[in-house]
């Protein structure tokens, strides 16, 4: 069974509207007028228990109210979200024990006071013993390089240990479900790294199902075998992230080193320049004439040296929402 | 340990510690509910004439009480509610098996636990500059008291956290209690007891939950003529009311709320 399924999710939110100026202001007082904004729109998937999926999107694309449904916070207009059998927004006991929500933005450790007794609070809702609470935290303040600084008062952290011990909070019930929104925003990349490792072994140990959203690649790639990209309330792939490249970008980029320098009239025969400088140049070519462009290049052109190479996945990403979906 | 009450002494204890991280504001917060005591100055002059029903002595007691009252009754949970909905905090609450109320209240006790040296030594100031003052009520008054006081804290945070769930409709839920404040001075013995209210005025109020907020906790301690029986009756009665009320309001309001600014 599914642990995570959503079908034909969507989330309608009114958004006041008001003109400019003195006499928008008095009217937006007096009569205030809405518009209805599709913030996520026809939205299914479904994923398997010990899953780790990477939710992908431009800001605003509707993943962080997609994760806002599947975790019970806020009523689909229409639509229906199932978590670990339970119906989200329901927000039993049963389900709440079971979730975690790990938002990079916010944190719900107290401030003035040191992240353990925030720790103690969520021990106790969650029913953890004494002794339970304190192998537990020991046990994930050691996968998180997290040792003293529980002691001391959330404000005086730094950014990376704040977002350490956040997950440590997140964490301390076992969850069998873990969203993830954005857990590694604004860290330095060692931090970041921390961050990712410690997922990655957390996942292989404890066999959590994983949705994460990020705007770091690198979390994706290192993390997610597969990805679900949404655009403008809408999911427009669901599948291998190694998938991305044959259905976003069904081209491979040529590296040439040539003996002399050409005219990019000579090389837009074979394909798209993307740069020439010099004696270097960068092709993109079609997948499927890949074979032949090759060989006439080596043919037509002085080649010193020829590379093939994948587009990245960043590169991907980034022109499908650039060009405003995919083509 | 059964497990709500772990859950609630934690809670309890480290919101203790929070509260005692502020340890200036507590003693300004303690001084900011002085108003019954510049109150005890005007109405000790105006007892003065006789007209009133009190004696001076009367009425520099019944103020003492009004803010020994106010200290343990104190509530602000329409300001962090409200900042919660909007800034979106409240998710992280939601997220738990726990109703995010009781963090609420938690806080509240503890900071009255914070608060209460701080409160009992400016009323033991008070007697040693004006001996004349003090009176010791008999173990029934203060048994009385103690009852009517906690009754008054739970009915008075139960009557504003119902005004916060109007957070997930408005920006200002804030301004509701501000409104409510008004009568809530007037009305619950706080700037007069309600001995000197015109009778009909008298007889209305008593239907209100005001005047079992301030004045009946305050007039059981002193010993004044109240009927106990209707008092706490009404108590239950509001807070009956008001928790339905709360209840349905969190359930509509739930769907409205949208985890904003997360």
């Amino acid at each position: 069974m599914a642990m995570i399924t959503a079908e034909h999710l969507r989330k309608v939110y009114p958004v006041a509207i008001r003109d400019p100026g003195l006499a928008g202001t008095v009217r937006h007082f007096f009569q205030r007028r809405y518009r209805q904004v599709v913030a996520v729109d026809d939205v299914s998937f479904s994923i398997e228990p010990g899953e780790v999926v990477g939710f992908l999107g431009a800001n605003g694309a509707g993943k962080t109210t997609t994760l806002k449904m599947l975790t019970g916070l806020i009523h689909p207009s229409s639509g229906v979200a199932r978590v670990a059998g339970f119906e989200p927004f329901r927000r039993e006991s049963r389900f709440l024990r079971q979730i975690s929500l790990v938002m990079g933005q916010k944190q719900q450790l107290i401030w003035d006071l040191p992240a353990l007794d925030s720790l103690k609070i969520n021990g106790a809702i969650y029913g953890l013993s004494d002794a339970a609470l304190r192998r537990r935290v020991g046990e994930l303040a050691e996968l998180l390089g997290l040792q003293d600084q529980l002691t001391q008062p959330v404000r005086k952290l730094s950014l990376g240990e704040r977002m350490k011990a956040e997950l440590l909070a997140a964490l301390l019930h076992d969850p069998q479900v873990l969203f993830l929104d954005e857990p590694t925003l604004g860290l330095d990349v060692n931090a970041q790294a921390a961050v990712r490792q410690f997922l990655a072994d957390y996942n292989r140990q404890s066999g959590a199902t994983v949705l994460l959203t990020s705007h770091y690649m690198a979390d994706i790639t290192q993390l997610c075998p597969r990805v679900i990209v949404i655009h403008q309330g809408r999911l427009i792939y669901d599948g291998a992230l190694e998938g991305l490249r044959s259905r976003f970008a069904p081209y491979r980029e040529i590296q040439l080193d040539l003996e002399r320098a050409v005219e990019v009239a000579d090389l837009s025969r074979f394909g798209e320049v993307e740069a020439c400088e010099g004696r270097s140049a960068r092709l993109l070519v079609d997948r499927q004439t890949l074979t032949d462009t090759v060989a006439q290049l080596l043919a037509q052109l002085p080649v010193v040296d020829l590379r093939v190479e994948e587009p990245a996945i960043e590169d991907i990403i980034g022109k499908v929402f650039a060009a405003g979906g995919p083509a | 340990m059964n497990r709500s009450l772990r859950t609630a002494a934690t809670l309890l204890k480290v919101y203790y510690d929070y509260m005692v991280e502020y340890r200036a504001e507590l003693i300004l917060w303690v001084l900011s509910g002085s108003l019954p005591l510049i109150l005890m100055g005007v109405w000790a002059e105006a007892g003065q004439s006789g007209q009133f029903g009190l004696s001076p002595l009367q009425f520099i007691r019944y103020f003492l009480a009004v803010f020994l009252t106010r200290q343990l009754t104190v509530v602000w949970v329409i300001y962090e509610f409200e900042k919660e909905v909007l800034k979106g905090q409240l998710s992280f609450r939601l997220l738990q098996p726990l109703d995010p109320g009781w963090h609420h209240f938690a806080s509240h006790l503890s900071e009255r636990l914070a608060r209460l040296p701080f409160a009992f030594a400016l009323v033991g100031a008070f007697f040693l500059i004006y001996p004349q003052a003090f009176w010791l009520p008999s173990p029934i008054q203060l048994l009385l008291f103690a009852v009517a006081i906690a009754a008054a804290f739970c009915l008075r945070f139960l009557i504003q956290y119902t005004f916060s769930m109007l957070a997930f409709w408005m920006e200002r839920a804030s301004a509701i209690e501000q409104f409510w404040f008004l009568f809530y001075l007037f009305l619950s013995g706080m700037v007069a007891p309600l001995e000197l209210f015109p009778p009909l005025l008298r007889q209305i109020t008593l239907w209100t939950p005001f005047p079992y907020l301030v004045w009946f906790p305050s007039a059981v301690l002193l010993g004044l003529p109240v009927n106990v029986l209707q008092g706490f009756g009404m108590i239950v009665l509001w807070t009956g009311i008001f928790w339905v009320l709360n209840r349905w309001l969190w359930r509509r309001g739930l769907r409205h709320y949208s985890g904003m600014g997360a």
